[in-house]
């Protein structure tokens, strides 16, 4: 809201409110980083102080260097805000290769211990939630922020809501990824797998996620089109239940408001329900709805061809959303969780087939009379490749919750094969996909700097996830087999160390596949970098100019 | 020793037992919704959403 009079600029209720509430996170921070009980807690405050001091600066030098505000409207088209979008999917390719990186480093460990360097902070038990944390929610997380923000405003043909709400949503989002991913080196964790970050974390995060929501549904609510575009219902599903989910895990009693430490409010089996009820629907809402929308913005987008049947969109989307929420016990078969709690999480996941493959029909469909664009196009083949991935992943999933599957599969690494067939293929690649769309259309460039590079991720990536998934599979069936073979005599077969020892070969082919997705993401970058640096300008400004180029 | 009914509890009581059905009646209302020959107009509308430009 602007007040302008003739000679004084006012203040926006944005900025003078952001900024008293600045103010008074540098004075709280500096009071909380005096009186903190551990170390981890101290460098968080003043961190947290550092930033509210930076986004003062920031919001008062923009204050008097700026005129009136950006116009909703330029010419009679929407006047696009692009500026938060372009932030987080650089940060996001960033994120993304950090992530990679400490995988790769882990997966090393796991076949070299030595790689460890007996050291508390590159320890295996804090690398992992690291890694972990950094590919799903910093580099995932940022591209879901990115493509949200862009997917809304092009089919409400509106300008993003907000002026400087999207930039706190984006800036307070990687906040708190640098809070969650620093904790995890300093010993800092609530042991809760996916939502390992302490309370403060998490108080924060749910600041940005309303924020995040709020902006979504106003620029919905003000949109020029009278439909709203399926991608979007995607988006708000997954915005909508990572808040509920987040608020249902996390409640928890710090020890100090000055401290880290903090004791989850559930216990027992009730806290692993909890736990599982809010891992697996990370999995389905962060990991499934929101890529979901990317797929029914980007694909037809690129194919330059309409959704093969917006019917089954609609439908597709209500069957994931009343059967995901109930998936979640199938995490704990075999448990002190009752019986029947299991073979309900085994019964939905099973029906969850049904959606989740006429999604994926939806997604390879929508290429019918362009299938000849595979051959030309390296970015839209990567893309249908994820959509494939996610039909295989999503058929194995169902699989992996039947009990007498699970009973081999749990614990083994075929669950961490699947996780990456899921999460390399599908969540990777079609985020990369998205960024080689999104890169030239922010900034306004005709194509893509070389498609001979994306040919070149396109198939060092596939063989590094081909090579990781196998030696996964080979190695968590043969890591099962192995705990439960008897002797004749009925004893176990095998010892614990004879099992580890079994898988360090695939170990080894593992963090080998590993490292060649590592190396496609860096190709992504350099090639990105290039695209912003020399990439041609478009001449009409149209975005979806990106015309197709034969490689070279 | 039998419960007094009251509001809450008779309310909760129909949300307990009904809440299968209604939400199966409000899933086949929105596939008939999805599959109504009359809304096959704006849905193939819609499909086109992304190839439009401004």
């Amino acid at each position: 809201m602007i007040r302008q009079a003739d000679d004084v600029k006012w203040m926006t209720m944005g900025e003078s409110g952001l900024s008293v509430a600045c103010i008074a996170t540098v004075f709280l921070a500096i009071i909380a980083s005096a009186k903190a009980e551990d170390a981890a807690y101290a460098f968080h405050a003043s961190v947290f102080g550092a930033a509210a001091l930076a986004s003062l600066f920031a919001i008062l030098n923009r204050y008097f260097a700026r005129g009136a505000l950006p116009p909703q409207e330029i010419n009679g088209r929407p006047n696009y805000n692009f500026g938060p979008i372009k932030f987080a999917s650089v940060i996001a390719v960033f994120w993304g290769i950090a992530g990679f990186l400490v995988g790769l480093l882990i997966a090393l460990q796991l076949a070299w211990p030595a790689l460890n360097f007996d050291l508390p902070w590159t320890s295996f038990g804090r690398l992992r939630p690291l890694h972990t944390s950094a590919v799903i929610f910093a580099f995932g997380g940022n591209v879901l922020i990115a493509t949200s923000f862009y997917v809304v405003q092009k089919t409400c043909r509106v300008r993003l809501a907000g002026d400087l709400s999207p930039w706190f949503v984006v800036l307070g989002y990687n906040l708190f990824i640098v809070i969650a991913g620093t904790g995890y080196l300093l010993g800092v964790t609530q042991s809760k797998e996916y939502a390992e970050p302490e309370w403060y974390a998490d108080l924060w995060l749910t600041i940005v996620w309303v924020m995040y929501l709020l902006v979504f549904l106003t620029t919905l609510m003000k949109r020029k089109e009278p439909h709203i575009f399926v991608a979007n219902w995607f988006y708000l599903a997954f915005i909508v239940t990572i808040a509920v989910l987040h608020l249902g895990n996390n409640p928890a009693l710090p020890v100090s408001i000055f401290g880290s430490k903090s004791y989850v409010a559930w216990a027992g089996v009730q806290d692993a329900m909890f736990q599982w009820w809010y891992g697996h629907n990370a999995v389905g809402f962060f990991l499934t709805a929101g890529f979901l929308a990317i797929m029914y913005y980007f694909i037809p987008k690129r194919a330059e061809r309409p959704i093969y049947s917006y019917r089954l969109s609609i439908v597709h989307f209500w069957a994931i959303i009343f059967l995901y929420i109930w998936a979640g016990p199938h995490h704990l078969h075999y448990t002190a969780l009752p019986d029947w709690t299991q073979t309900l999480g085994m019964t939905f996941s099973i029906m969850l087939w049904m959606p989740s493959w006429g999604g994926m029909i939806n997604g390879l469909m929508t290429l019918s009379g362009a299938w000849d664009k595979l051959r030309t196009d390296p970015v839209l083949r990567m893309m249908v490749v994820s959509v494939a991935f996610y039909g295989m992943a999503t058929f194995e999933g169902p699989l992996m919750s039947i009990k007498v599957v699970n009973s081999l599969s749990h614990y083994t690494d075929w669950t961490i094969g699947h996780v990456h067939s899921g999460a390399l293929g599908w969540v990777g690649f079609v985020s990369f996909g998205a960024l080689y769309c999104l890169v030239p259309w922010l900034w306004n460039r005709k194509q893509l700097y070389s498609l001979k590079l994306v040919e070149w991720h396109f198939w060092i990536a596939t063989l590094g996830i081909v090579l990781y998934i196998s030696a996964m599979w080979v190695s968590g069936i043969l890591q099962g087999l192995m705990w439960r073979a008897y002797t004749s005599l009925g004893f176990l077969e095998y010892s614990f160390i004879e099992t580890v020892e079994a898988m360090h070969p695939f170990y080894i082919i593992r963090a080998a596949g590993g490292g060649l997705f590592l190396i496609g993401a860096l190709i992504m970058a350099y090639k990105l970098w290039m695209t912003v640096r020399v990439g041609e300008d478009a001449s009409d400004g149209a975005h979806g100019s990106d015309a197709l180029q034969p490689a070279e | 020793m039998r419960a007094v009914l009251t509001v809450e509890n008779f309310a909760s009581n129909i949300v307990l037992s009904l809440w299968t059905p209604v939400f199966v009646a409000i899933f086949i209302a929105i596939v008939v919704y999805a599959l109504w020959p009359r809304n096959k107009a704006t849905f193939d509308a819609a499909a086109q959403m992304p190839l439009r430009e401004d």
